[in-house]
């Protein structure tokens, strides 16, 4: 058997097809999901995607925290639904109160598109299972709002608890916080982070590397052995 | 304008003595008569609106047309055109079912008044273009041209226009592919910001943009129309510019990427539920030009109630709406039972759709307003009969002595020592300098299908999957080249590109371009234009590679001063498959450089000769099509084959700048020698056509030399990529990590 897992598409969404592929790569069902439906049609797991939802012109993410579709997500995530926020999605992840923190605009103030060096801190999660702690990779990041900032006190906590996920290596391309590049709830079904694994998952395809499979393969293996 | 009583047609034909500001709007005495004799009666004002931006320069084409004409008539046979010039955009075959279409535009004069708006719609205008052909758009390039790196105005036009570019195409998840940034001062007061995009779809999709069927409806969607923009194609993209005149700055549009990424998927999913019988996207000259274009190039004609398009500011008055250039909508033909849904697809993406008219039996364009008819005419005497001019032209006076001052003969370095340090110097000029800074602000990798991206010769996407198909794209100029010889200018822009298709390991098969050049009242600048005009034709033809379609940019210049002529060529190719395809860096220690092609002493506009000397004279290098098309095919078969693993082309910098990219994007560098009858300036700077570096595994050289061999291209043995320095042997050692910091450190230093 295999693992249907869902991507939602926002208005301004734009790496669903992407997203989709690479599920399909890695040997899971891809199912489309829409802004407007709340219903999630049985999936096992979610995908936020990048892209800039309604248009990211008040805050990245704010707008679709509030879509039918996340209703659902929310509620679900809390009971376990394992769910993935890429970029855009880690925004809205943020926005929704599902992980702590939120995202500044690039310290440096432009768009960044790079082949970007991370260490994974926490290969225990739902979607980091197929990575070994401290294990380096490459994953593409491209964003304008991609500076991770929370208070003192969470930032303690999340590193306390081992909920930072990845960490930006070499060069922290935004200026975020602990070079914290992605983090994790407490649970550990829900991540976030800014760095784009779908554009890392085929050999000839984007910078060439196949760094970011291992978390549409963690999943499969995690809701399939489940 | 009048507003009391309506201008209506009525009234037009009772008040013949009515004063219109025609001249104000952009049209000549002589257009404007010409107008009231097709009309027969003086024009209402919405009518003298819609002739004023059609019959503009930008759109009307009226003073490169005779010359243009020449793309049609020496079209090299192909098979692969499947919609030509005309059209929004050319549409090639590429095989296996698909079709690509593709096109470069200018979007020059508002970037200046306004860099980051000004670039932002020029990347929405392009895309557009390409699905309004019915295809789903998959990658943008944007040559781009600026004033000194080191002016103070650069630094305010290149970060803006940088940004606008990013901003609107990382926001509709584009990938941007390729494109160029050139500097020199001749742009300074004049920024070329060029747009270039590709589209694919299958042959079954393509559309067109035709009104037929009467009873079909014409819907308006997208966003509302506001005042944005009027006169963009009249009044600032045809005229130019002029201290003692206003701000152009309401005359530019203001774009919203996100509106466009609506519309771009709705429109896709009306055409994949066949909804659409002809489409049209508003550009310059807004409802003006979808209407009378859809209506002419249709069986009928067309009827269009004004009061219905939905505004963002109720107090327009028609005449403003029908020039308003408000960006992201589109025009569709549809037939009524298909009406509500489309109009369904519409509200699904949130897009505001609206029936504004239908397709009738007779052949007048008629818009009303509150009731009267403010337009009756032959849509065919807007959209394709403007005016016609043969400007005067006349090879400039100044042009013997610019090629009579030969930079062949200009001092040359004498010990290793100059050599090196004049290597140092080309390296990390701002032209040849990596331009990383800027193309890490625009999103590369969305839609996953980036098999190739700057700073790779040619960009490249792949098309397919399953089979590996791919497309590659190029764009080249050299206006310097182009102001020493415009006729050979033209074609050596050409060659790059083909080549640069050709190094990926992609067959060009299709040609598309930008022409940018000063203003057509200017008889050299005619001059300029014509020759360009006919060395790219006449180069099209002897390459057998078609042109699709392209781009017309006049009055590039401020004052008398005029930009240098610059064509600018883009070549689209097709590769099988997509993991046969050459990268430009060095894989491999120990694999062998060969240089193929000739090298001779042809300094003339090169980068040496700018960045040592300040020069411009002499002539360009010299073209050898024939050889242009052997090289390519030599490059396509050792990529098939798998004879090389990597290549680069060599253009402006010549040899050394070549080797110095591929060496540090592999992180490996390289022993040169200089070859027997070479010495080694003119080894390492010349730019001699025709010419490409490869780096061939061991186990392939035989096999690699037999083929170059046998088909009679000139192939010399020049090194091995081999330790952590770019070395020429008896002259010097250039480490990677002085050359990285210097190569990758000017822009930033310049910009950031």
């Amino acid at each position: 058997m295999t693992a249907r897992i869902g991507v939602v598409t926002f208005p301004g969404s734009l790496d669903d097809r992407d997203t989709q592929r690479a599920i399909r790569v890695a040997g899971a069902e891809p199912v489309a999901l829409w802004h407007k439906d709340k219903d999630l049609g049985q999936v096992d797991a979610v995908v936020l995607c990048g892209g800039f939802s309604y248009g990211d012109y008040l805050r990245a993410g704010a707008i679709a925290r509030f879509s039918p579709v996340m209703d659902t997500v929310i509620d679900q995530a809390k009971a376990g639904l394992p769910v993935l926020g890429i970029c855009n999605g880690f925004q809205i992840l943020t926005e929704a109160h599902l992980l702590p923190g939120g995202m500044l605009g690039n310290d440096h103030l432009h768009f960044i598109c790079r082949d970007q060096k991370l260490r994974v801190e926490n290969a225990d999660t739902a979607w980091t299972g197929d990575y070994t702690a401290g294990q380096e990779i490459h994953i593409p990041l491209k964003n304008m709002d991609g500076r991770y900032v929370a208070d003192r006190r969470t930032l303690d906590e999340l590193e306390a608890e081992g909920r930072v996920a990845f960490r930006y290596l070499d060069l922290n391309p935004n200026g975020s916080l602990n070079d914290i590049a992605g983090i994790t709830n407490a649970a550990g079904n829900v991540v976030g982070l800014m760095p784009h694994p779908e554009h890392a998952v085929e050999p000839l395809i984007g910078t060439g590397r196949t760094d970011g499979l291992p978390f549409f393969t963690s999943i499969l293996k995690k809701l399939v052995n489940a | 304008m009048s507003r009391i009583p309506l201008d209506t047609v009525e009234h037009a034909a009772e008040t013949p003595d009515t004063e219109l500001p025609w001249a104000e709007l952009g049209l000549k005495k002589d257009e404007y008569e010409r107008v009231v004799e097709i009309l027969g009666r003086r024009p209402t004002g919405a009518e003298l609106a819609m002739y004023s931006v059609m019959w503009s320069e930008h759109c009307s084409y009226k003073s490169s047309k005779v010359h243009l004409r020449q793309f049609g008539e020496k079209a090299p046979e192909s098979d692969a055109m499947l919609v030509g010039i005309g059209e929004n955009a050319g549409v090639v075959d590429v095989g296996q079912g698909y079709a690509v279409t593709f096109k470069v535009e200018s979007h020059n004069h508002p970037s200046y008044v306004e860099p980051y708006q000004g670039a932002a719609t020029g990347v929405g205008g392009i895309v557009r273009d390409i699905i309004a052909m019915g295809a789903r758009p998959v990658a943008v390039v944007d040559p781009l041209r600026f004033g000194a790196a080191d002016h103070p105005d650069t630094k305010r036009v290149l970060p803006g226009v940088v940004a606008g570019i990013g901003g609107y195409g990382n926001c509709l998840g584009l990938p941007n592919i390729g494109g160029e940034v050139v500097f020199d001062a001749c742009y300074q007061g004049n920024p070329l910001v060029n747009a270039g995009a590709i589209g694919v779809m299958r042959h079954e999709d393509i559309h067109l943009a035709k009104a037929s069927g009467a009873g079909n409806k014409v819907i308006l969607y997208g966003a509302r129309t506001g005042g944005d923009g009027i006169g963009g194609a009249s009044i600032l993209a045809s005229e130019t510019f002029d201290d003692a005149k206003p701000s152009k700055r309401p005359a530019v549009q203001v774009g919203d990427p996100f509106q466009e990424k609506l519309l771009i998927e709705c429109t896709l999913e009306a055409f994949a539920e066949k909804l659409v019988v002809g489409i049209q996207d508003l550009g310059a000259a807004g409802l003006s030009c979808a209407t009378s274009e859809l209506a002419s190039n249709g069986s009928g004609g067309m009827r269009v109630t004004l009061d219905d398009v939905p505004l963002r500011d109720s107090t327009l008055s028609p005449e403003e709406i029908l020039m308003s250039e408000s960006q992201e909508r589109m025009c569709a033909v549809v037939e009524p039972d298909k009406v509500d849904r489309f109009l369904e697809i519409c509200e699904k993406w949130d897009v505001i759709a609206t029936v504004i008219g239908e397709v009738t039996d007779g052949d007048r364009l008629e818009i009303y307003w509150h009731g009267g008819k403010i337009v009756d005419v032959d849509p065919r005497t807007v959209a394709h009969e403007g005016p016609v001019y043969e400007r005067p032209y006349a090879r400039p006076d100044w042009q013997d002595a610019l090629q009579a001052d030969d930079a062949n003969k200009l001092p040359r370095p004498q010990t290793s020592d100059e050599l090196k340090a004049q290597v140092l110097k080309l390296v990390g000029s701002p032209n040849q300098a990596s331009k990383q800074w800027i193309t890490q602000q625009y999103d590369h990798f969305v839609q996953g299908n980036t098999v190739l991206a700057q700073p790779e010769d040619s960009g490249m996407i792949r098309v397919d999957e399953e089979s590996g198909l791919g497309v590659a794209l190029a764009t080249d100029g050299n206006g310097r080249y182009a102001k020493l010889d415009p006729y050979t200018g033209a074609q050596l822009a050409l060659a790059e590109a083909y080549r640069n298709v050709a190094t990926t390991g992609a067959k060009p098969l299709a040609v598309s371009d930008c022409l940018n050049f000063g203003s057509p009242e200017d008889p050299a600048v005619m001059w300029q234009f014509s020759e360009a005009v006919r060395g790219l034709a006449d180069g099209c033809l002897q390459l057998g590679t078609p042109v699709t379609g392209g781009n017309v940019s006049l009055y590039n210049q401020t004052g008398e001063a005029a930009i240098h002529p610059t064509p600018v060529v883009a070549v689209l190719g097709v590769i099988d498959d997509v993991a046969r395809r050459t990268p430009v860096a060095f894989q491999e220690e120990g694999q062998l450089l060969y240089l193929l092609g000739d090298t001779g002493e042809e300094f003339g506009g090169s980068a040496w000769s700018q960045v040592v000397h300040d020069h411009l004279g002499g002539l360009p290098p010299k073209v050898d099509l024939e050889r242009e098309r052997l090289l390519g095919e030599i490059l396509i078969s050792a990529s098939r084959d798998g004879m090389i693993d990597s290549a680069h082309d060599l253009s402006d910098g010549g040899l050394v700048q070549a080797v110095v990219e591929s060496a540090l994007l592999g992180g490996k560098g390289a022993r040169l020698v200089v070859p027997d009858g070479l010495d080694a300036f003119t080894f390492l700077f010349s730019e001699s056509a025709g010419r490409a570096v490869v780096a061939v595994p061991r186990s392939e050289e035989v096999r690699f030399n037999d083929m170059c061999g046998a088909r009679g291209l000139p192939v010399t043995r020049i090194g091995v990529v081999d330790g952590d320095a770019v070395e020429v042997q008896g002259e010097f050692a250039l480490p990677l990590a002085e050359l990285r910091e210097l190569h990758e450190g000017t822009i930033p230093g310049l910009l950031a």
